[in-house]
């Protein structure tokens, strides 16, 4: 029984790909359906395949330093596509330079992000959050 | 052995005699077809002209296929436009469908009575990856449970809402089938089951509503959509057989009276370094329809996407030169131009406009992103700049005196071009009309279909 949908990606014109196949490896290795949307992903697109796969997460990766950018109203879509309570995770190099990371999570979870991963997390760093937010959405 | 192959067509019965002991195409004819009273009539009349023009032709076997009262009606439903929707789509068109509507999401009372005035043969409903979203389908086949009208459905959506699917559409009377989905994981395309099972519709009920069981009475064969024949045709012609091989990638363009059909066999693989693939995969055989770009019940559609400004600038005749001949086709579609009257290359401009225009739609586009890594190309569908072969079907480009020039519309514009088209194609034609026949023929003997292929498919 697999623990949950997520779809998984590599937000705006950002092609960091070896992190997102860790990530994939990982994840599936861990009991979840992934579906990886792979590098360069539009907000449009993740949605799109949230859609189809009746997903529970969005996880959004970002390293290039433009993620605040690229997520901007990425909550307001999905809520226009129906998919209000699906959990957005974003993790990654989000922001450029050495910007205090309270102040960038407070910006991303203003955002509408249910999670926000400081620099350097592993995947696995999420894997607790992750199951029990899944769970409780699933009640 | 001698074969006679049928098609049936909207306008025309085409009737191709084939000799496999001396592998010849001995002569070819034509009738109008006879639908609305007794099909077998048009195909008396057009043998009649056969056995004039070669004498008395004693066939061995009959092999027929079938585009007349309106073809394979379908429409598709979906539930993201640009995934199982599309999915759905191309599914369907590959069958050899003519795909009046897409829908996708939960379709509302307005779409539910806009399937009901389509009056469709059959409707394909998918939506949801194995596992995926259950809701949109299931409401879909509620609303279809709703829908008046003798059609059949396939579905072909997420499995794991196939049972309640099931159960929804037993307790109407209409006939329906399920089979795998179109789209079992996130971007991957699995159409040839729910293609198989439309094709057995189409043999089973699809025949006999259209009154061709005459016909299928006599036929050696299972008569087949006719865009489908000329699919295998293509194919054939691209991937050659296993002992015989074949001329490659290809591309064909069939510009009728009510739709212009582009058909690709190439993979599509990007051929640009830098290049990111988006999107849906496509299948290598792919076929499109576009049913507003026509020479004749689609001329005045045709007109207005192609831009008649654009039309008169590029062939330097006045519009309303361009619009009388235009209105005047739309009036009587039996219009025919003068060889060499200037009626003919307003014929040959609009009809490379319907080439442009429909390859464009056809083929898949790059978009360029800038990053803070340099220039990268994002390319969703087929890249076929590397396409060789470009075929002319259909009586526009086959009747023309300069059918190279109508074919132009599909070469890419070069560089800056959105569209993956072919960058240096060579051009070729199928002046008697042969790939519906072929493709019938290849269900008998390919290696013939082949042969005959490619001494008749000639290069411009």
């Amino acid at each position: 029984m697999s623990k949950g949908t997520v779809v998984i990606g590599v937000i705006g014109a950002d092609v960091h790909a070896v992190g997102n196949k860790i990530i994939d490896f990982a994840l599936r290795e861990a009991g979840y359906n992934v579906i990886n949307l792979g590098v360069m992903v539009s907000q449009e697109e993740y949605i799109q395949a949230a859609i189809e796969t009746d997903a529970d997460a969005i996880l959004v990766s970002s390293l290039y330093g433009h993620g605040e950018i690229d997520c901007q109203g990425l909550r307001e879509k999905c809520n226009e596509a129906g998919l209000g309570d699906i959990l957005l995770v974003v993790g990654g190099n989000l922001v450029v330079g050495k910007q205090n990371f309270e102040e960038v999570e407070a910006r991303f979870l203003d955002m509408g992000f249910n999670k926000v991963s400081p620099p350097g997390t592993p995947i696995e760093g999420i894997f607790d959050y992750l199951e029990e937010a899944i769970a409780a959405r699933k009640k | 052995m001698k074969y006679l192959t049928a098609d049936f067509g909207s306008t025309y019965t085409k009737l191709t005699a084939i000799d496999a002991r001396c592998e010849e195409i001995v002569g070819t004819a034509t009738a109008f077809t006879t639908i609305a009273t007794n099909v077998m009539d048009g195909f008396h009349e057009a043998m009649k002209r056969l056995e004039t023009a070669i004498g008395t032709f004693a066939y061995d076997r009959l092999l027929c296929c079938s585009s007349a009262a309106g073809g394979l009606r379908m429409v598709a439903l979906g539930l993201v436009p640009e995934l199982t929707a599309k999915a759905a789509r191309t599914a369907a068109s590959s069958a050899g469908a003519k795909v009046i509507r897409t829908f996708s999401f939960e379709i509302s009372e307005a779409e539910r009575k806009a399937i009901e005035a389509i009056n469709p043969d059959l409707v394909l409903l998918c939506g949801g990856t194995d596992g995926g979203n259950r809701e949109v389908i299931v409401s879909n086949a509620h609303k279809l449970a709703e829908t008046q009208g003798d059609f059949s459905i396939v579905v072909a959506g997420n499995k794991s809402a196939a049972d309640e699917v099931d159960t929804i559409l037993s307790s109407t009377n209409k006939n329906f089938v399920i089979t795998e989905n179109v789209m079992p994981q996130f971007n991957q395309l699995n159409i040839e089951p729910a293609r198989q099972e439309i094709k057995k519709l189409f043999i089973e009920r699809i025949v006999q509503a259209k009154g061709l069981s005459s016909v299928q009475a006599i036929a050696a064969n299972e008569i087949i959509p006719t865009p489908l024949a000329v699919m295998n045709g293509c194919e054939l012609l691209s991937k050659g057989t296993r002992d015989s091989e074949g001329i490659g990638d290809l591309m064909a363009i069939d510009i009728g009276g009510a739709t212009t059909d582009v058909y690709s066999m190439s993979h599509g693989y990007p051929t640009l370094s830098n290049v990111q693939v988006k999107g849906l995969p496509e299948p290598y055989a792919k076929r499109s329809v576009e049913g507003d770009l026509g020479m004749r019940y689609s001329l005045r559609s045709l007109v207005e996407t192609a831009d008649i400004e654009k039309v008169s600038k590029e062939i330097d005749f006045p519009v309303n030169e361009i619009q009388t001949w235009v209105d005047a086709c739309h009036r009587t579609p039996q219009l025919l131009a003068a060889e060499g009257s200037r009626e003919q290359a307003i014929e040959e401009a609009l009809a490379r406009g319907a080439a442009r225009i429909a390859t464009e739609r056809h083929c898949g586009s790059w978009e360029s992103v800038y990053t803070p890594f340099g220039q990268v190309f994002a390319l969703t569908g087929k890249d076929l700049s590397e396409v060789t072969h470009v075929i002319g079907i259909g009586g526009v480009i086959a009747n023309s005196p300069h059918p190279a020039d109508i074919l132009k519309g599909a070469k890419s514009e070069g560089e800056g071009s959105p569209h993956a088209k072919p960058k240096q194609p060579g051009y070729l034609v199928d002046k008697r009309y042969i790939f519906a026949s072929m493709g019938l023929l290849s269900q008998e003997n390919k290696e013939l279909a082949l042969k005959l292929l490619k001494r008749e498919i000639v290069s411009l």
